[in-house]
């Protein structure tokens, strides 16, 4: 970084270079072990892919007001289900959200660091981040676990807010370099992302009321889970529903259980009536 | 070289601690006072952007007087503790104890090695899930460290204010009754202006004031009690 007052050596060169509002830059200085994807296994070139449990498909669309992100509660290692219950979509301040597919440790992990990067950004300079700043904030960290992405443990997040300057909610997607992506309309992620998205090119509709885009994103979703084995269905036995949030100009907020509920047996139901192969 | 004269160690701390009371007592005061609602802080602070009050992690704030790049710069050391603490453990592994001895010890350290102390003192305060539970620590720039109930002052004419928090302050009030008592008794404290209306009037637009509420998860859906209060929020505590 090039400062304007005298050179690296100077004291305000000093000075600023250790007030860093990041979090993430400051953990790196002090405690880079604490760092996701910092372990990278340097012997390790094959696919570590199976190692680990795998997180699957994320939908968001813009809807009249706002961003949801919807994503479904399975896991997977190889062949196997490693968890039905595991959740996807985080809030990662008051005005956004992130959704994550890719190996769940790292991106728990990831998720865990983005919340404390923005609170830590807000507490220290006593104002929120624009959300582009988030955003590239997020596909810095990516960046930052390439290493790990190059040995098959990648992470790839979906990133959606509210642009409390430009009143609208505004999604982004990320490649594994890092490289950040703003998307219009409708985006999805993970191995059930192609059928999710087939289904949002036909679901989806400009200026749809909040109700409307929930049920778009869990049929979305259901659409996914029937052709993609990774991805979870409703779950009608367990109870078990997509987590989904809504963001806002009031803030982001999950959706209650219910709703989603009635959302999803609306879904099989119509299904069900329809009586037909797809 | 030239010779150096010999200063006892007494008299060395005591110039020193004279030096930083000296800082702190030209501040303006902040108050903190624990009540049924939270925890309440109340600064004398004319700028809407240099605050006095910050909020450190989900159920804990800080105040402070004395020089503003020294308490910023020990609030933001704070802040960093408890962000890394909380990523590394958990949430509810932080505690106002545990950032109130970090800070006992660097204000203690710098303090007897430094070449000049900080003239800063502290409040860090947690809000507890019962009035009983709230803590009030009080650091001195000598770094000793106090676990106040109740309430705390700091900064210039703590006596007076602290006569007057006694009469007014009672542990039933809500964040509008501590409120208004802590700004009567940073108004009473006050030097006459020499204005024909003999005292000044302290007005929302003088105060910075920040609430830690006792439930932030049911009145507001969030883990983090700290709140800032709006002027036109404090216009309407103090109904003036």
């Amino acid at each position: 970084m090039n400062l304007p007052a005298g050179g690296h050596s100077s004291t305000f060169s000093q000075i600023s270079h250790a007030a860093t509002a990041s979090f993430s830059e400051y953990l790196s200085r002090s405690a880079p072990d604490l760092l996701p994807g910092r372990g990278s296994a340097p012997g390790i070139t094959s696919n570590a892919e199976h190692l680990a449990p795998h997180a699957t498909t994320i939908v968001a669309m813009t809807y009249a007001g706002g961003v949801i992100m919807a994503g479904d509660r399975r896991a997977t290692m190889g062949n196997m289900i490693a968890s039905r219950h595991i959740e996807k979509v985080f809030p990662a301040d008051n005005y956004s959200v992130l959704g994550i597919a890719g190996t769940a440790g790292i991106a728990l992990d990831v998720t865990r660091l983005f919340q404390v990067e923005l609170e830590h950004y807000e507490k220290i300079e006593g104002t929120l981040l624009s959300l582009e700043g988030k955003a590239n904030r997020l596909g810095a960290m990516i960046r930052s676990n390439l290493p790990m992405a190059m040995q098959g443990l990648a992470v790839i997040p979906l990133f959606a807010g509210f642009d409390t300057d430009r009143h609208m909610g505004r999604l982004f997607s990320y490649d594994v370099t890092g490289g950040r992506y703003e998307e219009l309309e409708h985006h999805s992620v993970g191995s059930g992302s192609v059928f999710a998205r087939g289904a949002l090119k036909k679901l989806w509709k400009p200026n749809m009321d909040e109700d409307r885009a929930v049920s778009v994103a869990v049929e979305s979703l259901y659409d996914a889970a029937d052709d993609d084995s990774a991805t979870g269905g409703p779950d009608v036995v367990r109870q078990l529903w997509p987590v989904v949030y809504a963001v806002n100009s009031a803030g982001a907020k999950r959706i209650p259980e219910r709703v989603l509920a009635a959302a999803a047996e609306a879904v099989i139901a119509s299904r069900a009536v329809a009586g037909r192969e797809a | 070289m030239t010779q150096q004269f010999y200063v006892s160690p007494e008299q060395l701390m005591k110039d020193r601690a004279d030096f930083a009371r000296k800082g702190i007592a030209r501040g303006r005061s902040v108050v903190v006072l624990s009540c049924s609602e939270g925890i309440a802080l109340v600064a004398e602070n004319p700028s809407p952007s240099l605050h006095k009050i910050g909020e450190i992690y989900d159920r804990i704030a800080f105040a402070a007087v004395g020089k503003y790049n020294e308490f910023e710069s020990l609030r933001q050391a704070g802040v960093r503790y408890a962000d890394v603490r909380g990523y590394s453990y958990d949430r509810e592994d932080v505690t106002a104890r545990g950032l109130a001895s970090v800070y006992a010890q660097s204000l203690g350290a710098v303090f007897t090695a430094d070449s000049k102390p900080f003239e800063v003192e502290l409040a860090v305060a947690e809000v507890g899930l019962r009035q009983a539970e709230d803590h009030l620590y009080r650091l001195t720039f000598d770094g000793s460290i106090a676990d106040e109930p109740d309430y705390v002052v700091m900064g210039g004419e703590i006596d007076a204010v602290n006569e007057t928090l006694r009469s007014d302050w009672d542990a039933g009030q809500d964040f509008a009754g501590v409120i208004r008592a802590a700004a009567g008794a940073l108004e009473g404290h006050l030097p006459d202006n020499g204005g024909a209306s003999g005292q000044r009037r302290l007005g929302p637009e003088m105060l910075e004031v920040a609430v830690l509420d006792r439930d932030p998860m049911s009145s507001r859906g969030s883990r983090r009690a700290f709140r800032r209060l709006s002027i036109a929020e404090v216009t309407d505590i103090l109904g003036d």
